[in-house]
């Protein structure tokens, strides 16, 4: 039998609190107000007191409004008629379709057994030199893109999308603006890659706390597919956003903030989610890819911060361009050996080098002269630029890595560099060697 | 005897408060009983007739009114032959029995025994009826794997005691009783082959605690020739994310000169402990030929498990090191990373509504680190045996500002600091430690002045560096340059190091005092230039040299013969 309460002690923010019994931590319950229904969540239970938080928000409720308890936590249909379809914070459809309610599954279950994972071994291609050659994106990979606002993250995610050979697409937005949804919904559709993909989205004007339950119905989604032998591509933007909110929440809890007014917790939150990112032994695998904006270009900024030491890396978003200081990919090593015996050693050397150009920049900005050195690493810097950095360079692996080689031998002689010989007589280009 | 039992008033995340009569012990640990199944949760406060407890699960389902069955015993794993090459969570759940019973996922209020009551062991006596016996006091010992495990006399029992009886040579399981002891009263006491211990209270059941003095050889160039690490000793590795922080601690745990390595994964990324638990059974550690597997204990607490039991995991690891030691061996403990385990801290220190201190950490922060570091030691046994458990953590400050609690409540507790620095891991400059803010008080195996001499050069290269970006290049003289280029050098030939390169990756000590002697040669040759691209493309051509020797096998032809090489450039 479902509990029901019909007199709300007390509203504040978006918590409501009711006197109740027999209540399950997390469990779901309905809000019935004049404006419509609501569904909330148990974050609190203390005594007789149960503390919800109303995923459309208070405002409008009456103290006497009823609150039906589901006796169940929060669950999201499964099924391959999802792909395609666009759902919101609450699991209900956006779109004009029907409500799933076939084989129901609960959301944020438990963690992977480590000893079940696999080692990453596959390269997720996406013909963007700066990822490819400089930070393989590995298949269960978690990556965030940290990036000021106004840096063409969502034209990233979707390039990456339509690119990456994955089966299943599932995309998270949290607080997304009306025209960024209309965009990645319009891009996938033409690059026919809808079908394959299922949205979660949650707008800017959706109440708030909406959208705490965007991440963790996508990753639930993609779990299952996953488990099924599917390979999926989890795209969650802006996790910003994401923690913004629980911060609301949190404050409203009066719960003792750590830094900046974020709660305490906010890395265990923001990890529980990253960790979904798995490669089943003998099933599928879920790789996420999110958008972190940073405050101010700040990257100490907490949310930032704490994702950058939960996931396994993370592209830099700055100025149009993959940064290559700050970018990392830490899975990279696990796949760049099996591509070809130059990678690691272009990978490495030409950022090195790329290192030593932005000092002698530095310099001449400072209008000191140039020694022949310093005009080497001018000129290897502008084309280091243009080949590689750029965003519209659109070449597999093998060809970027060739234009390395090509850059390099324009602007240096091979000793200048820090290559092991064995590479330099492998891969040097002839000419360039003959003139030495 | 009936439990003592009691019933939940209120919930909040990972924080119960159970409401009781009778009493209740601080730290022990109690079940929930809810949803058919037993959440295993540990009392951390107790007022009135109310305690607080942590469970180590998600709570997700737990009601009001559910029952708590206190156990009477504190948190505790359980010591004895079979830990080595296991992989446990934080609360000692073999982790991988628990995917074959339980598949993908944990499973939530589920415990499995940490160690096998079915497998049988060698038993061999090494005392004889008579014999007067203290806690830790060897009784006898099987061979588990590479070595010879101690059977003691468990490290609970106070005073004195004199052995009754022991089980002759044979085959037994590890609850087999082995010896009986008396104790002054006259009672009598079965002693088998294992015991639990508390995972909050330091083992003490040795002579002393000496200083350490004898280098602890990592292989990492940086780490070994300029800021050593001491058998006993401690030390920690601070660093932003993406700095190379387990990469540094996966190399020691691979190449470290010690018996034992316990990895104390806490809160971190699954994918990396992932990476060691699958490759650690195949890789070969040269010293024993054995698979490194063999020497190694894994803890697992990655950050998606429950909070509650990351902070539980580092106690753990650390417990069954210091068993290690009470046997005379040297190991090493690596707990990665010490901040998950401190905002563990912080997050239970919230949720019970503490004063907070410093970005929210608890007030008890520090002494807790200290506590932590403190178990650390060089040990003499009451057999004059030594053994060692030596601690290195690392730090993931929030915004990479080592001026944050943690890394400053660290810095004042260990013996050696290698600061991570995150200019030098954009720059590709591994490992990424900082040559001129880390430090350490032990003592390296290289020779003193040569260490010096680097580390001066190293200094006034960064001041010429620092000089020349105001000046420029052409305000600098030749002489200064050049220092420029050997600090330079020394960082580029010697503390980088590739490792991704079989021979690269780790260097022995012996290969280290040989070049390094070659490195303080060329810090030490006076060289004249007539113009700064002469120097420069000098050095450069040495560096190439140096780095293609870095990759050749100790000892081998092509060694000797980039040697010579070397030895040609130098002049």
């Amino acid at each position: 039998m479902r509990k029901v309460c019909t007199r709300i002690l007390s509203i504040s923010g978006n918590v409501v609190t009711v006197k109740a019994n027999g209540i399950a931590y997390e469990e779901l319950a309905e809000v019935l107000t004049a404006r419509g229904t609501s569904l909330a969540q148990v974050i609190r239970l203390d005594g007789e007191i149960v503390h919800l938080q109303v995923f459309a928000g208070s405002r409008g409720i009456s103290t006497g409004d009823e609150v039906r308890f589901l006796g169940h936590p929060m669950k999201v249909g499964f099924s391959e008629n999802m792909l395609g379809r666009i759902f919101n914070g609450s699991g209900e459809p956006r779109d004009n379709g029907p409500a799933i309610t076939e084989s129901l599954i609960e959301i944020s279950g438990p963690a992977v057994n480590p000893s079940k994972r696999v080692i990453p071994s596959n390269m997720v291609r996406t013909n963007i030199p700066m990822i490819d050659v400089f930070n393989s994106l590995v298949e269960s990979q978690k990556l965030p893109i940290f990036s000021v606002s106004g840096e063409p993250y969502d034209e990233l995610l979707a390039r990456i999308a339509l690119q990456a050979e994955v089966d299943v697409i599932i995309l998270g937005g949290i607080g997304l603006k009306f025209d960024q949804y209309m965009y990645f919904k319009n891009t996938l559709e033409e690059g026919g890659a809808l079908s394959r993909t299922i949205f979660f989205v949650h707008t800017a004007a959706d109440p708030v706390v909406e959208g705490l339950m965007i991440p963790d119905l996508a990753l639930a989604v993609a779990e299952k597919f996953a488990l099924s032998g599917k390979k999926v591509l989890a795209l969650l933007t802006d996790m910003t956003n994401f923690a913004d909110s629980m911060k609301e929440i949190a404050i409203t809890m009066e719960q003792v903030p750590s830094n900046r007014g974020y709660p305490g917790d906010l890395y265990s939150q923001l990890a529980a989610r990253y960790e979904k990112a798995v490669d089943f032994e003998g099933a599928g695998s879920i790789t996420v890819l999110a958008v972190t904006t940073m405050p101010g270009d700040d990257v100490t900024h907490p949310v930032p911060d704490n994702t950058g030491y939960i996931t396994e890396g993370q592209f830099y978003l700055k100025n149009g361009r993959i940064e290559p200081f700050g970018s990392l990919s830490r899975l990279k090593q696990l796949v760049n050996d099996k591509t070809r015996s130059d990678h690691r050693a272009i990978m490495d050397g030409m950022v090195q080098l790329y290192a030593q150009y932005r000092e002698a920049e530095e310099k001449r900005s400072m209008g000191f002269r140039m020694s022949e050195w310093d005009r080497k690493l001018l000129k290897y810097g502008a084309l280091f630029e243009r080949g590689m950095m750029d965003l519209k360079v659109n070449i597999p692996l093998e060809e970027a890595l060739d234009n390395g080689w090509r850059i390099l031998a324009d602007c240096f002689h091979p000793e200048e560099t820090n290559f092991r010989t064995e590479l330099v007589e492998e891969y040097w280009p002839e000419k360039a060697v003959s003139s030495t | 005897m009936e439990k003592q039992k009691g019933n939940i008033v209120a919930i909040s995340g990972n924080m119960i408060t159970i409401e009781f009569d009778g009493d209740v012990i601080q730290n022990e640990v109690g079940y929930v009983l809810s949803l058919g199944k037993r959440y295993k949760s540990e009392i951390i406060k107790i007022t009135g007739n109310k305690a607080f407890a942590q469970v180590f699960e998600y709570t997700k389902g737990i009601k009001v009114g559910d029952e708590v069955e206190f156990s009477g015993e504190m948190l505790s794993v359980q010591l004895g032959q079979g830990l080595l090459t296991q992989i446990y969570d934080g609360l000692q759940n073999p982790l991988p029995e628990m995917a074959e019973k339980f598949g993908f996922f944990l499973p939530v209020g589920v415990e499995l025994n940490a160690l096998s009551f079915e497998k049988k062991w060698d038993f061999t006596p090494d005392a004889k009826a008579g014999d007067k016996v203290v806690a830790g006091s060897v009784l006898g010992s099987v061979p588990e794997g590479l070595f010879k495990h101690k059977i003691m006399v468990p490290f609970y029992l106070n005073g004195e005691y004199t052995i009754e009886k022991v089980t002759e040579k044979g085959t037994y399981p590890i609850e087999k009783t082995i010896a009986v002891i008396k104790d002054s009263k006259g009672s009598l006491i079965d002693v088998t082959m294992t015991f639990n211990w508390p995972v909050k209270i330091p083992v003490d059941a040795y002579k002393e605690k000496l200083q350490p003095k004898d280098a602890l050889v990592t292989r990492i160039r940086i780490l070994d020739t300029l800021f050593p690490i001491a058998k006993g000793g401690t030390y920690c590795i601070p660093g932003p994310f993406g700095a190379g922080k387990t990469v540094l601690q996966q190399i020691t745990s691979r190449y470290a000169e010690v018996d034992i390595v316990i990895i104390a994964a806490c809160g971190e990324r699954a994918g990396e402990v992932v990476e060691t638990l699958k490759e650690f059974p195949k890789l070969i550690d040269p010293r024993t030929g054995k698979s490194l597997m063999e020497r190694t204990i894994i803890i697992c607490n990655t950050s998606s498990m429950p909070v509650a039991a990351r902070e539980a995991s580092v106690y753990t690891g650390t417990t069954l090191a210091e068993y290690y030691r009470q046997m005379g061996l040297n190991v090493l403990l690596l707990a990665d990373s010490t901040s998950r385990w401190a905002q563990a801290m912080r997050e239970i220190s919230g949720r019970l509504e503490e004063i907070p201190g410093e970005e929210a950490y608890p007030a008890y922060l520090e002494s807790r680190i200290a506590s932590f570091y403190e178990r650390a030691g060089l040990v003499e046994l009451y057999d004059g045996e030594i053994g060692s458990l030596t601690i290195g953590g690392t730090v993931s400050p929030a915004g990479g500002n080592f001026e944050e609690p943690v890394t400053q409540g660290t810095l004042k507790v260990v013996g050696a600091f290698h600061g991570l620095s995150r200019e030098r891991s954009d720059a590709r400059r591994f490992p990424s430690v900082h040559p001129l803010e880390s430090w350490s008080k032990y003592k390296s195996f290289i020779d003193d002045s040569h260490v010096r001499k680097a580390k001066s050069i190293l200094t006034k290269g960064d001041e010429v560096n620092q000089m020349m970006k105001v000046v420029g290049e052409e305000g600098t003289s030749t002489d200064d340059f050049v220092i420029y280029l050997k600090s330079d050098f020394v960082d580029s030939v010697y503390l980088q190091q590739n490792g991704f390169d079989p021979v690269d990756a780790s260097t022995t000590d012996e290969r280290q005092k040989y070049v390094f002697a070659k490195v303080v040669e060329v810090l030490d040759k006076e060289f004249t230039f007539e113009e700064k691209e002469d120097a420069r493309h000098f050095f450069y051509n040495l560096r190439h040299k140096f780095i293609d020797w870095n990759y050749k096998e100790w000892d081998s032809d092509e060694f000797k013969e980039q040697e010579k090489k070397i030895n040609e450039a130098i002049g």
